[in-house]
């Protein structure tokens, strides 16, 4: 039993984190119809960004991951300028060819930049776990899933009740309409992307210290948003959340009373569950049609 | 104008290829197949960097019968799949009679059809699996210990360690799995009690769940078995769960001083099972070359923490380097058959290979040197029961 509770509490740390990697690139997908593969890359960056402030800078920690999440931001909004803007009426596989490229591009250049060896940012949390009965959890973790909340409930306030958001979300109703209307449609194009980058580094900012930063890091942390996104529904920000919650918890259950060696493989079985039984998602409303 | 550099630039490419070395000249190329990019690529790179300094010392020697070593370097990226086709490409396209290769034991198998396919011998330097040389090939010279060598290695210490009942966390390869049962077995054999045996996904980052689970057990002990990565986010997050049990890492890739620096606190006590001590080198067989290699890599500006593992890259080439002096030829055939008769010390001690594996197709093992040291006090130490002897 002792176990069993510390297991869901491990199950529900480690969904937090991936709900936080899947709400950026649920937000990017919903709002602007783009399957981004560079969304590992720009969670390494921030994991790189955090590392090269707070160990080779010698700045505060929690500045450095809100320069991060700035970093980010900036480094989306240049990839959108760059890269997107010229094809916005091209088709999603276009763009999606495009993304892949980028995410290739991008972690050669980590490779090249940092070299190989993983590197350990430092934190200024104690290691020590905060113990509650026979469940123990450390604090960075905590400061991590908590802060994942916040930015998640920040992202909605966003989406929902600023005159951005709105902006946002009538562009990638109907463009045309809402050009008309005097939206900005370029801006709001490069906000959207800047903004689910700004999300995926802080992802990245906060996971590092947890773990190492390495050049192909991304690659596994794009593997579990897509699972996430495809669990909670393309473009849904709570099932995003709970699908990440649920995958945490799935794999560390599995793990632990199925086998740890086939930890993944619980996952993507629920996966195919759900692609087979809810398509568009286990939290979708409705289904959509046409 | 454009004509005249044209014409000018050809003279000076004629002249360029009349005064180059002959044919008989051309350099020894050898291939060297290791991880430089994915997720144990720290290794694979420390092992490039050893087998540059056994090329250059063999270069400064005046190569290998008059004619220069030249490594021909590809990428596995980690992946097995690209171990196989980076041994094609190196035997078809660059045409190397021989290879080093290819760290992993997932890897190292992938890759060896293709030695058998073309002919073409390959100088395993770090692969565990007792697969390797069990399969009946006889294009495979291993210099590393498989996981039984270095189980039984560890055997005479069991009980000066205190191993009364041991879990295991491995990651999920051929390494890995071998692991767990070669030291499983070994432990048995001594009345040791063997409990939980996890395992872990190469990429993962999260261990607590088996963490957890292990922490249900009533060990004493954990056998640690995968890169430096992944040893080092064990230890994390065992500390964080509050895991009290005394840690012996296998399979040589553990990097000790890497630990230190990265997982601080977290590593104090721990044990690991090295094939080579550059904090004691004048403990090694070879005093002289094991100081050399050291100081060659500082000079070099390496990562200390680099050096257990670049090591094998140095052995792993001065291996094939005599098998071409002994072979008189870069044939591959020629190389096969003088690699059974070499006979070196390497920095890891005498490399000499043995016959194991099906009779008839038998691969070539050597029997290394396998040391444990201890990290204490934030350094590397040898453990309280070796230093007393």
């Amino acid at each position: 039993m002792d176990a069993f509770l510390q297991h869901l509490v491990n199950g529900l740390v480690l969904g937090g984190t991936y709900a936080l990697l899947g709400i950026g690139l649920t937000l990017i997908f919903g709002l602007m119809n783009l399957v981004n593969f560079a969304h590992g890359e720009l969670y390494t960056l921030g994991a790189y960004a955090t590392f090269a402030a707070v160990a080779l800078g010698g700045w505060n920690f929690f500045v450095a991951v809100a320069a991060a999440i700035v970093v980010g931001a900036v480094a989306g909004a240049l990839c959108e300028r760059v890269l997107l803007a010229p094809l916005r009426d091209e088709s999603i596989d276009t763009t999606m060819l495009v993304m892949i490229g980028l995410w290739i591009a991008l972690q050669n250049a980590e490779l090249l930049g940092w070299g190989g060896v993983a590197k350990s940012i430092p934190h200024p949390f104690p290691t020590a776990p905060l113990t509650l009965g026979p469940v123990g959890i450390a604090p960075l973790r905590v400061f991590v899933v908590l802060t994942a909340l916040a930015l998640i409930g920040l992202s909605w306030l966003l989406i929902q009740k600023t005159r951005l958001g709105t902006a946002m979300r009538a562009t990638f109703q109907d463009r045309e309409t809402a050009a008309l209307m005097g939206v900005k449609i370029g801006r709001i194009h490069t906000a959207t992307f800047a903004f689910g980058s700004a999300l995926a580094a802080a992802a990245g900012a906060l996971l590092g210290p947890i773990f190492l930063a390495y050049p192909s890091m991304g690659d596994l942390a794009s593997l579990k948003a897509f699972s996430v996104v495809i669990l909670g529904g393309l473009g849904n920000l709570a099932g995003a959340t709970l699908g990440g919650v649920l995958l945490g918890i799935a794999e560390e259950l599995g793990a632990g009373y199925v086998s740890s060696g086939y930890r993944d493989a619980v996952g993507f079985v629920i996966i195919i569950l759900v692609l087979l039984f809810r398509p568009s998602g286990l939290f979708a409303r409705s289904q959509r049609i046409g | 104008m454009q004509k005249r550099w044209l014409a000018m630039l050809l003279v000076g490419l004629i002249v360029g290829a009349l005064t180059a070395p002959g044919l008989a000249q051309a350099p020894i190329k050898i291939g060297v197949i290791e991880p430089l990019s994915g997720p144990v690529a720290a290794s694979g790179n420390y092992i490039r960097m050893g087998a540059e300094i056994a090329r250059d010392w063999i270069n400064a020697r005046g190569g290998v019968g008059g004619r220069k070593v030249e490594l021909v370097i590809e990428d596995n990226k980690s992946d097995p799949k690209e171990a196989a086709s980076a041994a094609e490409k190196l035997i078809v396209r660059d045409k190397v009679p021989a290879i080093m290769g290819a760290w992993g034991s997932s890897m190292t198998l992938a890759a060896m059809p293709k030695l058998e396919e073309y002919g073409v011998p390959m100088v395993v330097e770090t692969s565990s699996a007792a697969s390797i040389t069990k399969r009946g090939n006889p294009w495979i010279f291993r210099i590393s210990p498989p996981s039984e060598m270095e189980a039984l290695g560890l055997e005479q210490y069991v009980d000066k360690l205190g191993v009364k009942q041991a879990d295991f966390l491995a990651v999920n390869t051929d390494w890995g799995r071998g692991s767990v049962t070669a030291f499983g077995d070994m432990l048995k054999k001594k009345g040791a009690a063997v409990g939980a045996a996890e395992f872990m996904e190469q990429a993962a980052t999260d261990m607590n769940a088996q963490i957890t689970k292990i922490k249900s057990t009533n060990g004493d002990t954990l056998f640690l078995t995968t890169a430096v990565e992944q040893i080092t986010l064990v230890l994390k997050q065992g500390q964080e769960q509050r895991l009290t049990r005394k840690v012996i890492t296998t399979g040589g890739s553990s990097s000790p001083s890497q630990l230190i620096k990265q997982a601080g606190a977290a590593a104090e006590g721990t044990y690991h099972i090295v094939f080579f001590m550059p904090w004691f080198p004048e403990a090694m067989p070879d005093a002289k070359l094991a100081r050399a290699f050291v100081d060659e890599w500082a000079k070099r500006g390496h990562p200390f923490e680099g050096l257990t593992e670049g090591f094998r890259g140095h052995d792993g080439i001065a291996t094939i380097a005599e098998a071409i002096k002994v072979a008189g030829k870069d044939e591959p055939k020629a190389i096969q058959s003088a690699l059974w008769k070499v006979s070196l010390t390497g920095v890891n001690g005498p490399i000499k290979f043995e016959k194991d594996g099906p009779a008839g197709k038998e691969s070539g093992q050597s029997k290394p040197s396998i040391f444990i040291v201890q990290i204490k006090d934030g350094k590397v130490a040898l453990p309280d029961f070796m230093a007393k002897k």
